[in-house]
């Protein structure tokens, strides 16, 4: 897959692209606004990153460019702006994910494979499978094999954006986003506990697992090979 | 230049408006009060005429030209005689009786009511007189005038235009002085706060705006100044702190990441040992980020301006949030989390900074409640009526005098340095408290700590605003 690095340091571009071709991509790396938009306009894309300020055009104006021209391509937003408020004004423009940075680059290969996934998700589904375990979104009901599992409404909502995001990566920092909406990180090992919790109902009583941690980057839901 | 700039303050230009408005007013009572007095004069002096032309008639009817010659001269000679004005002449104007020299020029016309000036030959050292009279044609040619001298109404009238004249000068000098009396009143009072700010502008950040005591207007200008300038140094001096803090704390966790990457590349280490060295930089490098982020996060805090974005919050709901993201861990430690949380605790306040506060506060509980120990987080309206947030712990607590100082940065008192943290976790919490205007205190929980949050009720927000003001300037 092709993806396109807009990026002004270009030490920090070297580690990216050398990380994102290991994993797998073909990366276009453009220095300043002005060529990222060239780029982005002349090429097609299956996803972007974007810094946001760049030499020559804010990062958040190629976004509002590009989607005012009907580019659709799933944008991840790369800042070291880390408040509420930036974060608001880069989805705003268009983007489709922010991370700050620092980041871990574990993080930013989850996000950017759950953007790229994204497009393809039927949003009006009401019922979501994953081998024999399937949710139901209207009656917030889990069953596998036939059997009801009975979970919490938060244990529920974890595992819905697990099931949305099956076979990808889900980071400890993206479960907090979108499924408490805090935007920090807690020292206690919260998320660890919640994960197990909901592993210990999902997968105890089956000879599969589909829960399974990534070590230093998250968990993943995903039918074992 | 200084009687220039008096003319141009703003106070003098309304002194002299409300000179304007106020003369013309003078004016106006003056000439209502002129009008009125004349008409009723006109109309008594008008009324007299009448009387006297009544008595007239009757001699004439009676007694025809020699009565009335008759009476003329008895009236002008006699005490009457001082305001009324007599004439009868022959049909060639030659004056038979009266006390006028001879036919006034201005009575040549028809008979009727007449204005005339008397030339009074028996006493030309006065002014010349005026007179308003009635004049007719009787049978045979004579011609009667009757009339009244009004002198006195023109003296009144003279003597209602100078005082006119004088109120008018009196309000202009008295309009313009105290104008500018005022004007350099309130020029010295400003000057003084001008002053002030320019010694601030050229970097004298200690200097005040005076403050005369007088809790006027500029008073409480002076004040509104100086606590705006005490929150600019507090600013000021949380950023220098936080720059202070960031070298302190960061540059030791720094250099000593350096020194294990340069030991490990020093060192003939195999690739097992490459990657444990650097999964623990990495582990470092996520202690001193987030040493950063909390860094930031209480400047962020103390810099208030975030109060501009507060939106309305429901404290329990944090708290049950909270409470259900902490209460799988809380039993895998061994801990009992009880929640409290009401449904009327309404905030105003930053929903992020508000949440990993309590965030900050359990992740502490934990590190100190040993287990079988429990946690109870509450959300709740207090005697008072206002919002309380409060979080208790069986843990070992707080000594009384140490209390106030684990709020400072990177405080971590000697028993808990066994336990992981930056030692900015509480006072995250206590800029976040700051932030909210909530009242932060540490009581004892016997045995325990317990951490309460006071926020000040919804709708008193300001109130409680100018008491945090007032506080922190009495510091």
């Amino acid at each position: 897959m092709r993806l396109l690095l807009i990026e002004d340091d270009t030490e920090a571009a070297a580690f990216l692209r050398k990380g994102l071709e290991e994993a797998g991509y073909v990366v276009d790396h453009a220095a300043t606004g002005p060529d990222g938009l060239h780029l982005a306009t002349t090429e097609a894309y299956a996803g972007m990153i974007v810094d946001r300020m760049l030499p020559g055009m804010d990062g958040l104006h190629i976004i509002e460019l590009l989607r005012k021209e009907g580019n659709t391509t799933p944008v991840l937003i790369l800042s070291a702006m880390d408040r509420v408020d930036d974060r608001v004004k880069g989805l705003r423009a268009g983007g489709d994910d922010y991370l700050t940075k620092p980041y871990a680059f574990s993080e930013l290969q989850a996000r950017l494979e759950a953007l790229m996934r994204r497009g393809q998700a039927a949003p009006t589904e009401t019922a979501l499978t994953l081998g024999d375990l399937e949710i139901d979104l209207l009656a917030r009901t889990v069953t596998r094999s036939g059997t009801r599992i009975e979970l919490l409404p938060r244990e529920f909502q974890i595992l819905e954006y697990l099931m949305r995001h099956s076979g990808q990566v889900v980071t400890r920092t993206m479960l907090l986003e979108n499924v408490w909406n805090y935007h920090f990180d807690p020292k206690t090992g919260v998320i660890d506990v919640q994960i197990s919790r909901l592993r210990q109902k999902l997968d105890k009583d089956f000879e599969t697992p589909l829960l399974h941690t990534v070590r230093g980057a998250g968990y993943c839901l995903r039918v074992p090979e | 230049m200084f009687p220039n700039r008096l003319f141009r303050t703003s106070t003098f230009r309304y002194a002299m408006l409300y000179m304007a408005v106020f003369g013309l007013s003078v004016c106006g009572v003056l000439v209502f009060v002129y009008w009125s007095t004349v008409s009723v004069i006109d109309a008594q002096s008008d009324d007299t005429i009448e009387a006297e032309i009544t008595g007239l008639a009757e001699q004439y009817r009676e007694r025809r030209v020699v009565g009335l010659v008759e009476i003329i001269r008895q009236r002008s000679s006699g005490e009457s005689g001082r305001r009324g004005v007599y004439l009868l002449t022959d049909p060639f104007l030659t004056p038979l009786a009266g006390n006028l020299a001879g036919w006034p020029e201005a009575a040549k016309g028809p008979p009727g009511w007449v204005d005339f000036h008397i030339k009074q030959a028996a006493r030309p050292a006065l002014r010349p007189q005026i007179a308003r009279a009635r004049t007719f044609e009787l049978d045979g040619g004579f011609h009667l005038l009757v009339g009244r001298d009004l002198t006195e109404r023109a003296a009144f009238r003279e003597t209602i235009t100078n005082a006119l004249i004088w109120a008018l000068l009196a309000t202009l000098a008295l309009g313009f002085g105290g104008g500018l009396l005022l004007s350099r009143y309130f020029l010295r009072r400003l000057d003084a706060i001008n002053q002030g700010s320019r010694a601030i502008l050229h970097g004298d950040l200690t200097q005040r705006m005076p403050v005369t005591g007088y809790s006027d207007e500029f008073d409480r200008l002076a004040e509104n100044l100086n606590d705006m300038l005490d929150q600019i140094e507090r600013l000021m001096e949380g950023m220098r702190g936080v720059a202070d803090n960031i070298a302190h704390d960061l540059r030791s966790p720094i250099s000593r990441l350096r020194s294990r990457l340069e030991v490990t590349l020093m060192a003939q280490s195999d690739p097992e040992e490459y990657r444990t060295a650097l999964a623990k930089t990495i582990e470092e490098t996520d202690g001193i980020l987030d040493t950063f982020n909390a860094l930031l996060a209480i400047a962020l805090a103390e810099s208030g301006v975030l109060r501009d974005r507060f939106e309305r919050l429901d404290l329990g709901a944090l708290v049950r949030d909270a409470a259900e993201l902490y209460g799988a861990a809380a039993e895998e430690h061994g801990l009992r989390l009880d929640v409290d949380a009401a449904d009327d605790c309404l905030i105003d306040g930053d929903r992020n900074l508000l949440s990993q506060a309590i965030s900050n506060l359990l992740d502490n509980a934990f590190n100190h409640t040993p287990e079988n120990g429990s946690i109870a987080l509450a959300a709740r309206r207090g005697q008072d009526g206002r919002p309380e947030f409060s979080i208790a712990d069986t843990g070992p607590g707080i000594a009384k005098e140490e209390r106030q100082r684990v709020l400072e940065r990177f405080v971590r008192l000697d028993d808990s340095r066994s336990t992981p943290g930056s030692g900015l976790g509480l006072s995250q919490v206590a800029a976040t408290a700051r932030l909210h205007y909530a009242d932060l205190s540490l009581e004892d929980n016997a045995p325990g700590l317990r951490i309460r949050l006071r926020f000040p009720a919804t709708e008193k927000r300001l109130e409680s605003q100018k008491r945090l003001t007032y506080n922190n300037m009495q510091q």
